[in-house]
């Protein structure tokens, strides 16, 4: 983890700056009318800022939009994706899927792809652990889980593709 | 229904009304040049003040009072940029800096008035001129010259919080020993003045939060209202206690944070900058124009001296910080201009009328350092650059 240094500057703000793996060094400056700055040092005067962009709260917004959102989300995302090298998703079952109305069992999902359905959420309520008789209904999530690629190809199967 | 409007009130309004133009203009010309508007005042009132151009007769009363209102409002939102914690936390990490600032910068004025041979609170006032930095021009300058979030910055900041905690009890102890009386009494009268400032810095910092709460509305209008009445009321009440309307200001500042901290600077800003400008327009207008030649010299002195000092200052404090020796010229550089607080300062002693050259040699001292000192630091902008390129070049080799 990059390490982040915080200064307070009286009357002004906040300064968080780090240095970047590239040698670079970039800050924030965090105003108490709201207002952001982006600096970048002078690689020839590392204490000296040479650039300074100026943002408004909205246009702070859409920066850290850009560059991925906060390292909070991509955290919650790391979760859901890697657990002990498996992978969970949620697939939802669309009203095009070949699969609406029909039970599990017909899905094959096992045997076809080693994806294994562990719940089923219909109506914002979960349905754990289902048989190979239960039906899939439009607007219904199942929650698998499997090799990425594996989940990949349930996907596809599930909203009927080849 | 009165609508008639006398003579009296149409003279009042032509004259006022020409005072603002006439600012606007010197402030649109100092935009132009990027420096301090506040210099321009100062020459805006020695024109029309006694011996200046024109004299102005029936609005000089209202200018006093506007200039009263101006102090107390430059104070207010001084406190307001600080809050309770910054404050303490700059204390702890700067002190030695700000000792150093104290003891180098306070020295050359309380001397000089001692060569002088001025009475000793004088020269006490001049010590105080020479000693503080401008909060404002140096806000602008950092802003300006996209220098904010430079590493020496932080150093250069607590420096001015020092300086403005120290006024916050150099001013009443000014104040007591301005009244003058018996030592015993003096003592006794700045002690009391000092234990006001301290408990309500205390309570300030601790019940700041529920302050503002009781005094913040939705409403621009209230809050406005709200803010400029308490502001008034303590100033008053600190000036009745020998501790200095402006002190009780600043106080009021540091007292309120959060929204109604966030809602004071929207309205309260354009109402400083209107009264700030009457109060340095009102410093230059006290001074007789004829007086400023033969001050010149010792000003331009005390000048070169001072910054030297302020050099010194920011270079030790920021080579403590374990800045590069760039970074250190910039912060002894930036810390060179004075400003409004220097003449806070000698208004008091102009106010008081306890030495006659006190008013025209400050008049001069702020003139030179609040354009020289912004740009010195321009200057100082590519040396410390070229200083930079150098140290790499020998680290390279």
């Amino acid at each position: 983890m990059t390490e982040i240094n915080e200064t307070r500057l009286p009357g002004v703000g906040t300064l968080h700056a780090f240095g970047c793996h590239s040698g670079d060094r970039i800050g924030v400056i965090s105003h108490h009318a709201g207002r952001r700055e982006v600096v970048i040092y002078d690689p020839d005067d590392p204490d000296r800022v040479s650039e300074t962009a100026t943002l408004t709260p909205d246009e702070a917004r859409v920066l850290a939009d850009l560059l991925g959102g906060t390292s909070v989300t991509e955290r919650l995302d790391d979760l859901r994706q890697e657990i002990h090298g498996l992978a969970i998703d949620w697939l939802p079952i669309s009203r095009h899927s070949p699969y609406a109305g029909r039970t599990i069992g017909d899905t094959a999902l096992r045997t076809r792809t080693g994806v294994s359905i562990v719940a089923l959420v219909r109506g914002g309520k979960p349905l754990p652990a289902p048989g190979p008789a239960q039906a899939l209904l439009v607007d219904d999530t199942a929650v698998v889980v499997g090799t990425a690629d594996g989940i990949n190809a349930a996907a596809l199967l599930l909203a009927g593709g080849p | 229904m009165i609508l008639a409007v006398g003579p009296g009130t149409a003279t009042l309004l032509v004259e006022l009304g020409a005072v603002l133009v006439a600012l606007a203009l010197l402030g649109r010309l100092a935009a132009r040049f990027g420096i301090s508007s506040i210099p321009l005042y100062l020459l805006a009132g020695l024109a029309v003040g006694e011996g200046g151009i024109v004299e102005l007769v029936t609005a000089r009363e209202f200018i006093e009072s506007g200039a009263q209102i101006g102090v107390i409002l430059l104070l207010l939102l001084l406190g307001l940029e600080y809050t309770g914690t910054e404050l303490t936390t700059a204390l702890r990490g700067h002190a030695p800096a700000g000792a150093v600032d104290l003891a180098l910068n306070f020295t050359p004025g309380l001397m000089l008035g001692v060569i002088l041979g001025w009475d000793m609170r004088a020269a006490l006032l001049l010590g105080g001129i020479t000693y503080i930095s401008s909060s404002g021009i140096i806000a602008k300058v950092l802003s300006d010259l996209g220098n904010t979030g430079n590493r020496e910055t932080p150093v250069v900041l607590a420096i001015l919080v020092t300086e403005d905690l120290v006024m916050a009890l150099y001013l009443p102890l000014m104040a007591g020993l301005l009244i003058g009386g018996s030592a015993v009494g003096i003592s006794l009268e700045i002690a009391v003045a000092i234990a006001v400032v301290v408990t309500a810095l205390g309570i300030a910092i601790k019940f700041g939060h529920r302050i503002s709460a009781v005094v913040f509305d939705r409403s621009d209008e209230n809050l406005l209202l709200s803010l400029l009445g308490v502001a008034l009321l303590v100033a008053g009440i600190a000036e009745h206690l020998q501790a200095s309307a402006a002190v009780g200001a600043f106080l009021v500042g540091i007292a309120l944070n959060g929204p109604a901290e966030h809602g004071a600077r929207q309205v309260l800003g354009p109402l400083r900058d209107l009264f700030a400008a009457l109060f340095f327009a009102f410093f230059g207008l006290q001074i007789n124009p004829a007086d400023l030649p033969p001050a010149l010299a010792i000003a331009l002195g005390l000048a070169v001296v001072t910054a030297a000092t302020k050099l010194a200052t920011g270079w030790w404090s920021a080579r403590r910080a374990g800045i590069d020796p760039p970074g250190r010229l910039r912060a002894g550089t930036t810390l060179i201009a004075r400003g409004e607080f220097s003449i806070v300062i000698a208004g008091i002693a102009v106010a008081e009328g306890i030495e006659s050259d006190l008013g025209p040699l400050a008049a001069a001292y702020v003139l030179i350092l609040a354009i020289g000192g912004p740009l010195l630091v321009r200057v100082a902008d590519p040396i410390a650059h070229r200083l930079s390129r150098r140290s790499r070049a020998t680290a390279a080799v």
